[in-house]
C-alpha cells in the first residue's frame, strides 16, 4: 500500500466530490470509496491504467492534462488531487490554475529536485540524476519540468495560492525529523495541500 | 458444411417473435394498434431475473447480433465479437437480448408488413418512429420476458442513442448504460449525410411514392446510392486509403463515367449493391429520421446534464480516435453532461483506425476496455 495515499487520504473529508488527475490504477478512488464514501473521478491517459480503473470498479475517464480542465465547472469539486504528475505535464502553472479553479482544495505530489542526492548527481557528475526513484535518463523521461520545493512555493507565492499543509517524505513516505528539519534537502517527495487565498 | 462453431461462439441460434396488441402510441402522434417484434436471446436468465443485458442495434442492424442461424451460416450476427461465452458480455454471466426494432426489415412489423387497416403493405404509410418509441416497444418487450430490470442496456452508434434514452425514459429499469460510437444528438452535417441518402431513394423512379412492393419493384438504385454515402461516414480517410489507395480495377484509364476504375468505386458499388438487396427502402428512411430526431436535451432546454440527471445508471461511454461520424468529442459531450449530473460514468477513446465502423471490430483495447466495464456488473 502506498503510503503517500494514506496521508492524503487523511487530508480529504468524507463524502467529498474528489477529481483525481493522472489517477493511475485507480487506487486512490477505490480507497477513498471505501474508506471515506468518497465518489469522483479519476483521469487517466494510460490504457493499462485506464483498464485497471475499470476492473476497481472506479470511475475513469480518459483525458489528456495538457488539454487542460475546460470540461469541468468551476467549483465542481471538494478537492482535486493530482499525485507524481506535476513535473509530467506541459505546463505546471495552468494546471495549477485550473485544479484550483475546479476544486476548493488541492492537493499535490512531487518530486523534490533540490533533494541532496540530484545536488550531488549533478554536482559530482555534472549529468542529469538517474537513479531507482527516478529511473529515466534526460531524454527518455516523461518528466518535463522538475522543481524543488523552493521553486514550487514560489509558484504558489505567485499566484497567491494558499499553502494549507506540507509534508516533505522520503521515498517510502516516512517524514522523519531530517525531512522536517531540511524539507527542500532532504525531502524526496512534497505533499502539499493548497487552495486559493 | 462446418463441424463445430468456435468455442467462444453462442453456436446456433433462433429468431423468436412476440406479438403486441396492446396499442403503442408514438412520439408522431399516430400509434400502431398491434405489432410484433423479433429478437433473438442468448444465455440463460437467471432465478432472480438480474442478469439480462439488452443489446441496441444500429442503422441497418437487426436482431441477429452473435452465433449463426445455420451451420452453413458463413458469417456469425453483427456483434458476434463481443457476445459469447469468453467474450465481453458474456453468455455464460448474462442474458443477452437483442432485438429488430420497429420500422425494422427483418422480421419486426415495419414498413413492408401488412397494415390491417388495409390489407396491403405499410410501405410508406408506416408511422415515423424515434428512438423513444423504440425504447418504450422495448419496455414492453422486456415485461414479456419478465426482465424488470436490465443489468445493462449496451449499443453502438444508433444503439446508443437508444442506451442513452432507456436511462432516462426508463430510470429504474436500467443499471448500467453502455454507449458506444455515439451522440447526444446529430450534428448538421451528420443530418446533411442523412438527407442526401434519402434523397436518392426518394427520387429512384422506382420508389413510387414509397409503395414500391405494390409496383412489384423495389428502388434498387437510391438504396445503393444511399448505402454508397453512408459508407463512406463509416470508414476514416486512412482506413480507406489503406484498404484501396487510389488503386486502379485495370491498366489503364477509360476516360469515360461508366467503368469502374478506382478500387474504391468498386468497393463502394459491390456495398451498395449488396445492401440494396437486403435492405428496405423505407426503413432506412425511417431509421436516419429517427437519427435525425434523436435529441434528448431538447425537451430540457438543450441541457443535457439536466436532461441525464433522472438517469440511475453507470455510464461507460467509449468512443474511436478516427470516427468522423460520431467523433470522440461527441461522447465527451455525453461524459461532461454525466459528470455535471454527478452519475458514475466512465469514459475511454480508443486508438483505432477503422472510423466509425470500429465498435463492430475485435480491437483489443476496445474488447478490454468493454470485457473489464462488463465484469464488474454484479448479476
Amino acid at each position: 500500500m502506498r503510503a503517500d495515499l494514506d496521508i492524503i487520504q487523511e487530508w480529504i473529508p468524507a463524502g467529498s466530490r474528489v477529481l483525481d488527475l493522472g489517477c493511475g490504477d485507480g487506487e486512490l478512488l477505490a480507497r477513498l470509496r471505501e474508506h471515506k464514501e468518497v465518489s469522483g473521478y479519476g483521469l487517466e491517459i494510460d490504457p493499462q491504467n485506464i483498464a485497471a480503473c475499470l476492473d476497481k470498479g472506479v470511475n475513469v475517464i480518459e483525458q489528456d492534462l495538457d488539454k487542460g480542465l475546460g470540461n469541468f465547472a468551476a467549483n465542481s469539486f471538494d478537492v482535486v488531487v493530482m499525485t507524481q504528475a506535476l513535473q509530467a505535464v506541459h505546463y505546471p502553472d495552468r494546471i495549477l490554475e485550473e485544479m484550483l479553479r475546479v476544486g476548493r482544495t488541492c492537493i499535490i505530489t512531487f518530486p523534490n529536485f533540490g533533494h541532496w542526492r540530484c545536488r550531488w548527481y549533478l554536482a559530482s557528475k555534472g549529468r542529469m540524476p538517474v537513479s531507482e526513484f527516478l529511473p529515466y535518463t534526460w531524454y527518455n523521461t516523461p518528466n518535463i519540468h522538475f522543481c524543488t520545493f523552493k521553486d514550487f512555493e514560489a509558484l504558489c507565492r505567485e499566484r497567491q495560492v494558499r499553502v494549507l499543509q506540507r509534508l516533505a517524505v522520503d521515498r517510502e513516505h516516512r517524514h522523519g525529523w531530517a525531512s522536517r528539519l531540511w524539507p527542500n534537502l532532504l525531502g524526496e517527495i512534497g505533499i502539499y495541500h493548497v487552495s486559493r487565498r | 458444411m462446418r463441424l463445430a462453431f468456435p468455442e467462444d461462439s453462442v453456436g446456433l441460434v433462433r429468431p423468436q417473435m412476440l406479438h403486441f396488441s396492446e396499442p403503442l402510441t408514438l412520439a408522431c402522434g399516430r400509434s400502431l394498434s398491434d405489432y410484433e417484434l423479433v429478437y433473438e436471446t442468448y444465455g440463460e436468465l437467471n432465478a432472480a431475473r438480474s442478469n439480462a443485458v439488452l443489446i441496441c442495434h444500429a442503422l441497418s442492424g437487426h436482431h441477429h447480433a452473435a452465433g449463426y442461424h445455420s451451420p452453413e451460416d458463413r458469417k456469425p450476427g453483427w456483434w458476434d465479437s463481443s457476445i459469447g461465452p469468453g467474450k465481453p458480455i458474456d453468455t455464460r454471466r448474462f442474458f443477452v437480448v437483442s432485438l429488430n426494432n420497429l420500422g425494422g426489415c427483418n422480421g419486426s412489423t415495419g414498413p413492408g408488413s401488412l397494415n390491417p387497416a388495409t390489407a396491403r403493405p405499410y410501405g410508406a404509410d408506416f408511422p415515423v418512429v424515434t428512438v423513444e418509441d423504440w425504447v418504450h416497444s422495448q419496455a414492453r418487450l422486456a415485461d414479456a420476458l419478465g426482465i424488470q430490470q436490465w443489468a445493462a442496456v449496451v449499443g453502438g452508434s444508433l444503439g446508443g442513442m437508444q442506451a442513452l434514452q432507456w436511462t432516462i425514459s426508463y430510470p429504474e429499469r436500467v443499471r448500467h448504460c453502455l454507449a458506444i460510437a455515439t451522440a447526444p444528438k446529430l450534428s448538421a452535417q451528420n443530418i446533411a449525410f442523412n438527407e442526401v441518402a434519402r434523397q436518392a431513394i426518394l427520387s429512384d423512379p422506382d420508389f413510387h411514392g414509397g409503395h414500391f412492393q405494390e409496383h412489384g419493384v423495389i428502388p434498387k438504385r437510391g438504396l445503393m446510392l444511399a448505402r454508397m454515402v453512408g459508407h463512406i461516414t463509416y470508414l476514416s480517410d486512412d482506413a480507406m486509403g489503406e484498404k484501396f489507395g487510389r488503386e486502379l480495377k485495370t491498366d489503364q484509364l477509360n476516360y469515360d463515367f461508366h467503368s469502374v476504375e478506382f478500387q474504391v468505386e468498386s468497393y463502394l458499388r459491390y456495398q451498395g449493391e449488396e445492401f440494396s438487396g437486403r435492405f428496405d427502402a423505407n426503413t432506412y428512411l425511417l431509421m436516419t429520421k429517427a437519427l435525425d430526431y434523436f435529441d434528448p436535451a431538447a425537451a430540457h432546454g438543450d441541457d443535457l446534464a439536466k436532461t441525464l440527471a433522472v438517469a440511475r445508471a453507470d455510464f461507460c461511454l467509449m468512443s474511436f480516435t478516427t470516427d468522423w461520424r460520431f467523433s470522440p468529442a461527441r461522447s465527451r459531450e455525453i461524459a461532461d453532461a454525466l459528470i455535471a449530473a454527478g452519475k458514475n460514468v466512465s469514459y475511454l477513446e480508443i486508438d483505432a483506425p477503422q472510423g466509425h465502423d470500429a465498435f463492430l471490430m475485435p480491437i483489443p483495447r476496445y474488447l478490454q476496455g468493454f470485457r473489464s466495464y462488463m465484469n464488474r456488473i454484479a448479476v
